[in-house]
């Protein structure tokens, strides 16, 4: 039988929740017999081409690229996991929610103290993404089958969430790994 | 083509979107004899972190703000807390030595992991398998399948890091262990014991990985000399006596001769010599230094910067490679690019020997873990973090609250070289008709050089999903490949 897929995409977030993947230490060389990694910032698999049993998503929504990668996975993956705070709540880019997206550019473009910026122009090429006016958690978005939170969550927990999955168990995490910092 | 300027901000809502791209993009722009005239690396992600931390109390500041970046937190947690110490009113040399030395000793493991991650599991892939080898298994997996020794030992010392972190901050991911004016945990001496247990295997390897590189690099010299490389500036801080530290120092920048054109610029004084330029094309702006102006102030970060500007480094080890590392070029700056790599692994070697050293000190488990001062109400911190340069400025006011942060974080400060390097490997391998694959990975390897990490700025990890589009002078495009 061929090994389970498993995707994963880092949207607006820090990669600290794909961090935490790496951080199961050793046993990422077993979970690498037990399954097939496939699209993943780690390889080189741009395109989705087979189905996958798993999708993990850190980072919320906070451009149109990001909702199109979410939509892409949500169409590709069995079962789809929001990553850590960034992905079940928005995270730390969600505080420019609470302000005007006009504000944020302006201070990071206009204001700051070493922006030398004669002409006065903000970022505004065809060829990066547009900004959405606020960052989306995932589920608001595209249906999420599973939340798994913390800042990043622990590796034993991916770990745990993972194994449950692919061994078809119910998925019961211990006290202490289920954590919101 | 040329953007033309606006300030109009762009239609902003959620809708069906038709173009999906990867989070690095590069575009090539031909004359009318379908030579490169212009690279650009497009960054594509915002963040807006300098306007939504107003308000916030400071005291937050540094575990917000490590929440950047995953793959580098605790240079972002350092940096903060550096100059929210200046904030406070506690000087560099006014902390307690238990609070600087867990400070550093959180740092070097912060080095340690992040070059392990680097080289082994980002780069390792293009020197074991060649630059023209099969995408399928130029990765991680790919390395682990053919040289499990040396996946295991990647896995272990990039841990080993981790678990300095976590020691020190509380936690791997996200810690937080410096507070303004100090830190909020010492070293006990059963961590300390565990610690030192690894040590002898973790220094093995270390050295290991340095020969592995350095044997690549000299035997395909005449190849990497050229390989994206030209002259440029190079900037960091250094020690008041030249050498080496990645966690505190005054700005050193030099010329591509060794030439020094600022020295001894202190943290506080740093809007005296930097500006960073606005492109409409990128999110990521373009640092330089102020009295060169944009054209000729631009400056290289980093491993190679580092080892170019500093004059010695303070442990034995590191300090004999270091010879070595300039021999090569007799004693000028190196300004080979892939010589990123070579600099990277001595520098791990220098942060495994500095753990040791700070394992050994006692005044890791003293108490005092927190100095006092006279609140200023501005902060200026910078260090070396992995990738290079940072720098946080904040001003706080009466309320505690943030009124003002500029950051400029590492990746920032390597992108005129990132482009010029892209460029650099684009007239040297496109033919003036179409993007080939070969060409594709080449540009790919000369950005990973820098190792950008671009979730400071945005991210990437690995190979970076990558479209090259080339246009003619009209603005059409002639040939488009993707990374896939
Ligand atoms: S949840 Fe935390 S660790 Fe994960 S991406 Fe967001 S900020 Fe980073």
């Amino acid at each position: 039988m061929a090994k389970p897929k498993v995707a994963t995409a880092s949207l607006a977030g820090c990669f600290g929740c794909h961090m935490s993947i790496l951080d199961i230490d050793e046993r990422i060389l077993k979970l690498a017999e037990l399954v097939e990694f496939h699209k993943s910032p780690i390889n080189d698999i741009k395109k989705f081409s087979e189905r996958c049993l798993v999708g993990l998503i850190e980072g919320g929504c906070a451009n149109d690229e990001n909702v199109h990668v979410l939509q892409d996975f949500r169409k590709n993956c069995d079962v789809l996991i929001s990553l850590g705070d960034c992905a079940t709540m928005g995270g730390l880019p969600a505080m420019r929610n609470h302000v005007p997206l006009e504000e944020c550019l302006a201070e990071a473009y206009l204001n700051g103290p070493t922006v030398h910026n004669p002409t006065k122009q903000i970022p505004n090429d065809p060829e990066i993404p547009l900004l959405l006016n606020k960052v989306y958690p995932l589920h608001e978005v595209v249906k999420i089958d599973l939340h798994l939170p913390g800042c990043p969550p622990p590796a034993d927990a991916i770990w745990e969430v993972l194994v449950a999955l692919l061994n078809n168990k119910p998925i019961d995490l211990k006290y202490g790994l289920l954590r919101y910092d | 083509m040329t953007m033309t300027t606006t300030t109009e901000l762009k239609r902003i809502i959620i809708e069906p979107v038709t173009r999906v791209e990867g989070h690095g993009k590069v575009s090539l722009l031909l004359d009318a004899q379908n030579k490169v005239k212009q690279a650009r690396l497009h960054i594509v992600e915002f963040r807006g972190f300098e306007r939504f931390v107003q308000g916030r109390p400071y005291w937050e500041t540094p575990v917000l703000v490590q929440r950047l970046c995953g793959i580098c937190p605790v240079s972002h947690h350092l940096c903060a807390a550096k100059a929210m110490d200046m904030v406070i009113g506690v000087d560099a040399d006014q902390l307690t030595p238990v609070g600087e030395k867990m400070r550093r000793l959180m740092h070097y493991g912060q080095t340690l992991q992040s070059h392990a991650l680097h080289f082994f599991h980002l780069a390792s892939p293009d020197l074991l398998f060649g630059f023209d080898a099969d995408p399928q298994i130029r990765n991680v997996l790919g390395v682990a399948a053919k040289f499990p020794d040396l996946a295991v030992r990647a896995v272990l010392l990039r841990r080993y890091g981790q678990e300095v972190i976590k020691f020190t901050a509380g936690k791997k991911i996200h810690g937080t262990g410096a507070v303004p004016g100090g830190i909020n945990k010492n070293l006990s001496v059963a961590e300390r014991d565990e610690l030192k247990k690894e040590l002898p295997k973790i220094l093995e390897w270390s050295v290991g990985g340095l020969e592995l590189c350095k044997k690549f690099t000299r035997e395909h010299l005449a190849e990497l000399a050229d390989f994206g490389s030209f002259p440029s500036n190079h900037l960091s801080i250094v020690r008041k006596d030249g050498a080496m530290d990645l966690y505190d120092g005054n700005l050193r920048a030099i010329d591509s001769e060794g030439k020094r054109i600022i020295d001894g610029v202190a943290p506080k004084d740093y809007l005296s010599v930097i500006r960073e330029e606005v492109r409409p094309w990128s999110y990521m702006k373009f640092p330089f230094l102020k009295d060169l102006g944009p054209e000729k102030g631009w400056y290289r970060v980093g491993p190679l910067a580092r080892l170019n500007t500093c004059d010695f480094i303070d442990t034995p080890l590191a300090e004999k490679e270091r010879q070595e590392f300039t021999a090569l070029t007799k004693g000028k700056p190196n300004n080979i690019t892939m010589a990123y790599h070579w600099a990277r692994l001595i520098e791990m070697l220098h942060a495994v020997e500095k753990i040791q050293l700070l394992l050994d000190d006692p005044d890791l488990q003293a108490d005092n873990l927190t100095a006092q001062g006279t609140f200023r109400g501005e902060g200026v911190g910078i260090l070396e973090a992995p990738r290079g340069t940072l720098f946080h400025h904040y001003r706080v006011d009466k309320n505690d609250q943030v009124t003002m942060a500029n950051l400029i974080v590492s990746t920032t400060n390597n992108n005129e070289p990132m482009n010029l390097a892209v460029r650099k490997v684009a007239e040297q391998f496109f033919d003036g008709r179409a993007v080939t694959e070969g060409l594709l990975n080449r540009i790919e390897v000369a950005i990973r050089a820098y190792d950008p990490c671009l979730s400071c700025a945005t991210h990437a990890m690995g190979q970076m999903p990558l479209v090259v589009e080339a246009f003619d002078e009209a603005g059409r495009v002639v040939s488009r490949a993707v990374k896939s």
